[in-house]
């Protein structure tokens, strides 16, 4: 158990491609937390899927043991924050277990979307903040007028902002100091009764499940009996320790302290993140606030090619919400892609994360079917009921309106791409709540648009229609009617619930054509003619066909062909298996990802 | 002939072909190579030819004959007649003194029509062959500028004129679907070698191997072949071959009756044939097997290190195999049981429902031959039964 005045605990927070994963490593480095044979570049990111993409997706923490050349020996908590906008409630499960957090800006791009957006959750979370201009080092660096941009949209003191270059190390050791000085040391004391924050957790196939968790007051001994207070599971703690980022055991852990526990429990979904941890013979009276619980915002299916992998394809999705406590998913069938899972999911980032961990990690070969948000659906009889799969969307006659989600989008942009973006808003369905100068240079730009417009593909276009200046930050702005239809698809004449899509009825038109002209595209010609429809109920609005195939035949097999020719047809065959059946139609898997790509504009 | 008076796609003459025997001899020299042509051949190199005509007669001597004499021999290229026909006549020697040749077996090779003179018909027959294969291809002059072809459209009707007087029987090979050959240009083809009197017709759509001339150009964007394009002048094809008297009994293969080429039916019947030459593949015993594909190689080798691969086949595979290749002829095979399997799977089922197969309890038939690929890759998607 340590001192908590020697105790400091933070994070560090900034816009994605800041800096924060190698200003980790440099940290790392000064407090010797690594020898350099085990240094590696973004140490913290350690799966990798975040090494590939260079993001990071998932909250961790690290112990550094900090030498303070006036001061002596402190121990510094680092937990690790998610950069992309999906993982904002994972930001926010970081700061809840911090007193202060590094600000941390690019000293060349300035403050962005969500520089801002991860300031006003570390405000609202009563941190202390140490702003930052990071990559001093590049030749494009512009410090003083990002120091002025700072002080001037934060309303911080332009005097308390460090300099520093994570690439290089210069300003490193400035920055070690000021969190000693400038930061809180935690609160709390070791004779209280337990609390402590499950902050994040993982499976380990050996170990069970390891959680991460951060002591309020009392302390927290290997053996001790322990409460979860949320869930009610009385549990030992049968190892309690510390990560360097090793995991090195520890007696206990008291107030103010950062590390891990294993229970030996090895059922997943025994153990919840956000919940707290107290003695089942001496437990707090309340737990310890948490956070807001992240809500799955863009719903998909998720199907195993292989209908015997469905039992598989559950487990996985247990095993991947453990430390991601916004998957959902509840049982779903189709009748075209058989059974699989109706997931919930932050955003197409998380999405694409999720069914890219199943694949590699579970060895899953998985369809995916085209994204849609939820919607509410007041029906004709008053009630209200959530839908969160095209299919389920309740009959014309049976409903009164349509809610869907909106979303307060606030752009930051330069402003020579003001008339642009405004325009990529409007088309979007965006309707302008506030527009301000950040500087001569920079305005911001705040709309309300409806989350369907921001899943599909908006991103992207902001990004390309600005050259990648301007930056985007959302968050959830309520439900409201809107002018919708679902779009259907009929392949042969049947419909294909998979490719069904719930669009406003000024876009079904162009959405239903361009859709049906990319799946005639992609469907291979089958024996018999197929018509490939889109309809608004029974309207057909717009109709491809796929012709009949006329020649499917090697010319010559003579007694040197039969080998060849067999080895050629069964390559084909192969090739044919990763076709769906859908009624009597084969339809490969890049169909299913046509839908996710098209959109209607 | 025992041939005679039956019709090319008499079932029993089809399932017959099976106990015959046959012998295939590759002569892989060529001036030049086509660029659609993917077989094992060699441009120029006339160093090679004596050194190789002595390692086929080493390999033919080396090996086994059969329990009964050859009923069918057929010397294939490459080019055969790029070779002395009494060097060939050696060779058809070769084969008789080690395997026998029943009376009457066809004898057929071969042959281009600049190459095919009245002389050099002669001397073919004198060496012991009876019918010959007369590489016509188109009477296009543009079509056969583009398939690299050497002969004009009179040489290919003075060499089908100069055959009808040499050989009892006679096949032209036509390609059709070559870009820039019109409908009426591939009408015009047919046609007129119906007019010269042939016995058998080949018709082959002309298909992009990769490797060749022709691959690298569509590899590199260029058009392949339509497949529409290609079934309009399939069916163009079958129908005047039909209304000149000529039986289609495999899926490009046409023949009068008394005409259908006996080396090819036994291939098809998964009869036994043994093999010769660079590149060349025998099927005995229930194993497919092959030589080294290039000529400096066969040449170096001793007969018993030609060889360079093998497939040994288990009796499923046989039978998928016989059902494979047998469904390729109009007289289709006897179910056995791969072909059950397939009747009774859900691909088959599509498959006759779509008017592709054709399933009577003693016969399947494949009787939209255009989509019989289709076929195939059902079959070979069944799991033993």
């Amino acid at each position: 158990m340590s001192d908590t005045s020697r105790i400091r605990n933070f994070s560090i927070i900034a816009h994605i491609d800041h800096g924060k994963s190698t200003l980790a490593d440099r940290l790392l480095e000064r407090t010797d937390a690594l020898d350099s044979r085990e240094m590696r570049d973004q140490v913290l990111d350690s799966m990798d899927l975040e090494r590939e993409r260079g993001i990071t997706i998932k909250a961790q923490a690290v112990r550094l043991n900090y030498h303070s050349p006036g001061r002596g020996d402190y121990i510094l908590n680092l937990i690790d924050t998610p950069g992309h906008v999906d993982f904002t409630y994972e930001v926010s499960r970081s700061l809840a277990a911090c007193e202060g957090a590094v600000l941390l800006v690019d000293a060349a791009q300035g403050v962005e979307a969500q520089t801002l957006a991860n300031a006003y959750l570390a405000v609202e979370g009563g941190l202390e903040i140490i702003p930052v201009l990071n990559k001093l080092d590049l030749a494009a660096a512009d410090p003083d007028r990002v120091e002025v941009e700072i002080a001037s949209v934060l309303g911080i003191d332009p005097v308390t902002v460090l300099r520093v270059s994570a690439k290089t190390g210069e300003g490193v050791d400035e920055l070690l100091e000021a969190i000693v000085d400038r930061l809180p040391a935690p609160q709390g004391s070791p004779d209280d009764p337990l609390r402590a924050l499950v902050f994040d957790s993982y499976y380990d196939s050996y170990r069970g499940v390891v959680c991460y968790l951060r002591v309020s007051e009392g302390t927290l001994g290997t053996g001790d009996p322990l409460r979860f207070m949320a869930s009610g599971e009385d549990l030992p703690a049968d190892e309690v320790g510390v990560l360097t980022p090793k995991a090195v055991p520890v007696a206990s852990l008291g107030p103010g302290e950062v590390g891990y526990l294993i229970t030996g429990v090895k059922e997943i979904g025994r153990i919840r993140v956000g919940d707290t941890v107290t003695r089942r013979d001496r437990p707090a009276a309340k737990a310890v606030p948490g956070y807001h619980e992240p809500k799955p915002m863009v719903f998909s299916g998720l199907f195993p090619t292989d209908g015997d992998e469905f039992e598989r394809l559950r487990e996985g999705l247990e095993r991947l919400r453990l430390n991601d406590a916004a998957l959902t998913w509840e049982p779903e069938s189709s009748r075209a892609l058989g059974f699989g899972f109706r997931c919930g999911f932050l955003g197409l980032l998380h999405m694409e994360i999720v069914r890219e961990r199943l694949e590699r990690e579970y060895g899953l070969d998985l369809v995916s079917t085209a994204p849609s948000v939820g919607f509410h659906v007041l029906l004709t009889d008053g009630r209200e009921v959530e839908v969160r799969s095209p299919q389920d969307l309740p009959d014309l006659t049976a409903r009164r309106e349509i809610r869907e989600p909106f979303f307060r989008v606030m752009i930051i942009t330069p402003t020579e791409f003001t008339g642009t973006v405004m325009d990529l808003l409007r088309e979007h369905r965006g309707t302008m709540g506030s527009m301000q100068y950040l500087s001569p240079e920079r305005v911001e730009l705040v709309y309300r648009v409806p989350l369907a417009e921001i899943v599909f593909g908006f991103f992207d276009q902001l990004k390309s229609r600005t050259r990648g200046y301007a930056s985007l930050d959302y968050e959830l702005d309520g439900y409201d009617a809107s002018d919708l239809v679902r779009v259907d698809i009929l392949l042969n004449s049947a419909p294909v619930d998979a490719f069904s899509a719930i669009v406003h009825k000024d876009k079904a038109y162009a959405y239903g054509k361009r859709l049906v002209e990319r799946l005639r595209g992609i469907i291979p010609r089958q024996l018999f003619d197929v018509p490939i429809q889109a309809a608004i109920g029974s309207r057909v609005i717009a109709r491809e066909t796929v012709k009949a195939k006329r020649k499917d035949v090697t010319a010559k097999c003579y007694g040197g062909d039969i080998t060849r020719k067999k080895k050629l047809l069964d390559k084909q065959k192969e090739g044919k298996k990763r076709m769906k059946m859908l009624g009597s139609v084969e339809v490969p898997q890049e169909a299913f990802i046509v839908v996710l790509q098209v959109d209607a504009d | 002939m025992p041939t005679d008076a039956v019709r090319p796609d008499d079932p029993g003459l089809a399932d017959e072909a099976a106990a015959w025997v046959g012998a295939y001899v590759h002569i892989p020299f060529c001036r030049r190579v086509c660029p659609y042509c993917d077989f094992a051949v060699i441009e120029g190199r006339d160093d090679l030819r004596a050194p190789y005509l002595q390692a086929l007669a080493a390999e033919i001597a080396a090996d086994e004959p059969f329990d009964r004499p050859l009923d069918a021999v057929f010397v294939g290229g490459g080019t055969p007649t790029s070779v002395e026909p009494e060097a060939l006549g050696r060779v058809v020697a070769a084969l008789a003194a080690r395997f026998g040749v029943a009376a009457g077996a066809e004898m057929s090779i071969e042959a281009n029509p600049e190459d095919l003179t009245a002389e050099m018909a002669r001397r073919l027959a004198d060496a012991g062959f009876n019918r010959v294969s007369l590489g016509v291809q188109s009477f296009d002059p543009a079509v056969l500028a583009t398939l690299g072809r050497r002969h004009t459209p009179e040489e290919a009707d003075a060499a089908l004129a100069a055959a009808r007087s040499a050989f009892g029987s006679v096949n032209a090979d036509l390609i059709f679907g070559t870009l820039g050959e019109t409908a009426s240009s591939w009408q015009a083809s047919v046609e007129r070698a119906l007019e010269a009197g042939i016995d058998h017709l080949s018709t082959y759509a002309l298909t992009i191997e990769r490797g060749t001339p022709f691959g690298r150009a569509v590899a590199a964007g260029g058009p392949p072949p339509d497949p529409d394009d290609q079934a309009d002048k399939y069916l163009a094809a079958a129908t005047l071959a039909g209304a000149a008297g000529m039986v289609r009994y495999e899926t490009s293969n046409y023949a009068r009756p008394g005409h259908p080429c006996r080396y090819n039916l036994l291939t098809w019947a998964a009869g036994e044939y043994v093999a010769f030459g660079n590149g060349a593949h025998r099927h005995r015993r229930g194993t497919r097997s092959w030589n080294v594909r290039r000529v400096d190689r066969y040449v170096e080798r001793s007969p018993a290190t030609v060889r360079s691969g093998e497939e040994r086949l288990g009796p499923w595979e046989r039978d998928v195999e016989r059902v494979l290749i047998g469904l390729r002829r109009a007289a289709g095979v006897t179910p056995g049981p791969a072909g059950v399997a397939l009747a009774g799977s859900p691909a088959g089922t599509r498959l006759t429902a779509a008017g592709v197969l054709a399933v009577a309890p003693d016969r399947l038939r494949v009787v939209r031959p255009l989509l019989g690929d289709e076929v195939s890759r059902a079959l070979l998607a069944l799991d033993p039964t």
